[in-house]
């Protein structure tokens, strides 16, 4: 297998002291956030979280395990609702909305643990998407009118081009659940480019893959990317993923960002390496 | 003559089983989406059988508003119920939901004693005393059974396509797997959720609409026994399978009457319970339930 060779785009600093592609600049950032925070009880689990994202960005969220990584994936999606801080998608303020209405806003995720509708087929699962896409009434689906057959015909379609993704189209008809490990962590990124996202979070898409596969996901994360010209935020902790594909990476330790930069920036960061490794000079030998 | 006395009992228990079955199929749409147990469900039956009677025999009303006005009332009440009593609980344990709805059905009971008091209300014939004559007039099937297996079966064909075949019973689907997921694909879940116990409850009017038109002593606890029954009915099929609340009804209702015209009937409901303690031993998910196994 050749080595995956990925352009990265040139990173321009933006106002909001984070950078983003150069091809972004002009449109509103995909995702803004400003100051963003929440408390469980006496904890700070995330605070003053500034990052923002271009519109065809690949950016990456690491830190230690418990430095509040997903955390920051459930304030963006309203899971949790934030204690201080403001969210802008796309320049709009998200403050007060549903879970569901982020998504029809917007973002779409996958899930740390694989959260499929397991008994659902697999086809079935990527329609939930498409949920807010062909909309048809309880009487048309159960009485079959003409135009239930047509929007249902056209979700099928859809739900089979989107499969086809990742050459998944023959499976469509298999249960999600007893999909193959890789393939249900596939079909979860299915589902959420399913409902028509312009920012896609990925938390951690390629834990328990094997390096040719990871290889596999990284062409894949930059091919979404180019065909439906949105924006990612993954979550990992595989080094050459995030190094390979990520332009803009956040550095997340104890709930505080403690670096933001390129990749070159992050690896050469003393306070990165620290959190990583531990601080240098205090062994004692 | 006992072979047209056997076909006869199991016809009935048949019509006894669509009307639990109709019943458990609210039953277990609402555990299966909103994983609670609605101990209220049987008194919605209770509110429209009331409901319907008044319809029919105090304003005179054709039959068809008498139902459609019970199952306008109680599609309205089942909302209501859960928007006032269970959506407060959304994260709270289910111990504290399942409390909340026997507290539920007992507000119920109590409300209706109030308003109508507990004199017995005998409920009209509303599909007439007339049936079928067959084998030369030596068995007749009433009109009312006719009608309620009939739309016991049409009720679950129809739940199974809206639930396999339409958006809303997708998002049920979802909902009922994993409601934060289905909320990131943009779900609304509260709604889904109202969506079903406005179903549950328009199917429970239907079930006491055809229960009390075969057996028409109305009084404010006239739900709770069949409520119950249904619930066994609802687990014995499996919880949550739909195909499973209308086989377990329909077995629950024949068992019942060939226990009362066989063995006793004093003793048909002790039978009953005690066939679901025998399935539940040998079968803990049910006739149709789905083994489901925790990952570790």
């Amino acid at each position: 297998m050749s080595e995956f060779h990925f352009e990265k785009g040139k990173m321009v600093p933006v106002p909001s002291h984070s950078i983003i592609p150069e091809r972004d600049l002009g449109k509103p950032p995909v995702l803004e956030c400003n100051h963003l925070g929440i408390d469980f009880g006496g904890l700070r689990a995330v605070d003053d979280f500034n990052f923002t994202i271009g519109k065809t960005e690949i950016a990456g969220l690491i830190g230690p395990n418990g430095a509040g990584k997903t955390t920051v994936f459930n304030l963006l999606t309203k899971v949790y609702a934030p204690t201080r801080g403001t969210i802008l998608l796309n320049g709009m303020d998200t403050s007060g909305k549903t879970t569901a209405q982020i998504n029809k806003m917007g973002i779409a995720r996958t899930f740390q643990n694989i959260r499929l509708f397991s008994n659902l087929s697999v086809e079935d699962n990527v329609k939930i998407g498409l949920h807010n896409a062909y909309k048809y009434s309880a009487l048309e689906g159960v009485l079959r009118l003409p135009s239930y057959w047509k929007k249902e015909k056209a979700a099928h379609e859809r739900a089979i081009e989107l499969l086809s993704i990742f050459k998944m189209e023959y499976m469509a008809d298999w249960q999600a659940g007893n999909l193959p490990y890789g393939a249900q962590r596939r079909l979860e990124i299915v589902r959420a480019l399913a409902t028509n996202p312009c920012l896609l979070l990925l938390d951690e898409p390629a834990a328990g893959m094997n390096p040719a596969e990871t290889a596999e996901l990284m062409e894949n994360i930059v091919k979404i990317r180019d065909m439906f010209q949105i924006a990612v935020l993954l979550i990992e902790h595989d080094m050459k993923l995030v190094m390979g594909i990520c332009e803009g990476i956040c550095v997340l330790n104890f709930g505080q960002v403690i670096a933001k930069g390129t990749a070159e920036d992050i690896r050469q960061n003393p306070t990165v390496i620290e959190a990583y490794l531990g601080k240098r000079g205090a062994d004692p030998c | 003559m006992v072979f047209l006395s056997f076909i006869n009992n199991l016809i009935n228990g048949v019509s006894l089983g669509s009307v639990y079955a109709i019943i458990a199929l609210g039953y277990t749409m609402v555990y299966g989406i909103a994983k609670m147990l609605n101990f209220a469900h049987g008194d919605i039956i209770m509110v429209g059988a009331y409901v319907c009677f008044f319809m029919v025999s105090s304003f005179g009303l054709n039959p068809v508003f008498g139902i459609l006005s019970a199952i306008l009332v109680c599609t309205v009440l089942g909302i209501l119920i859960e928007q006032l009593a269970y959506k407060p609980l959304r994260q709270a344990n289910s111990l504290a939901v399942l409390i909340t709805a026997i507290g539920v059905s007992y507000f119920l009971q109590n409300a209706a004693q109030l308003m109508w008091t507990s004199n017995p209300r005998i409920f009209p014939a509303i599909f007439g005393n007339g049936g079928l004559q067959l084998a030369g007039g030596q068995l007749m099937v009433p009109y009312k059974t006719l009608v309620t297996i009939g739309v016991c079966v049409i009720i679950m064909v129809g739940l199974i396509l809206f639930t396999g075949k339409t958006r809303t019973g997708k998002a049920m689907r979802a909902c009922s797997e994993d409601k934060e997921a289905a909320q990131l694909m943009g779900i609304n879940v509260n709604r889904t959720i109202s969506i079903t116990f406005a179903i549950g409850s328009a199917l429970a009017a239907v079930a006491g609409v055809l229960l009390c038109a075969s057996y028409p002593k109305l009084i404010p606890t006239t739900g709770s026994m069949p409520g119950i029954k249904a619930f066994t009915a609802a687990v014995f099929g499996g919880i949550g399978s739909i195909p499973g609340a209308f086989l377990g009804g329909i077995l629950l209702g024949v068992i019942e009457i060939f226990s009362s015209a066989y063995l006793s009937t004093e003793l048909a409901n002790a039978i009953v319970f005690l066939v679901l303690i025998v399935v539940l031993l040998v079968k803990p998910t049910g006739l149709l339930g789905k083994r489901t196994s925790e990952k570790v």
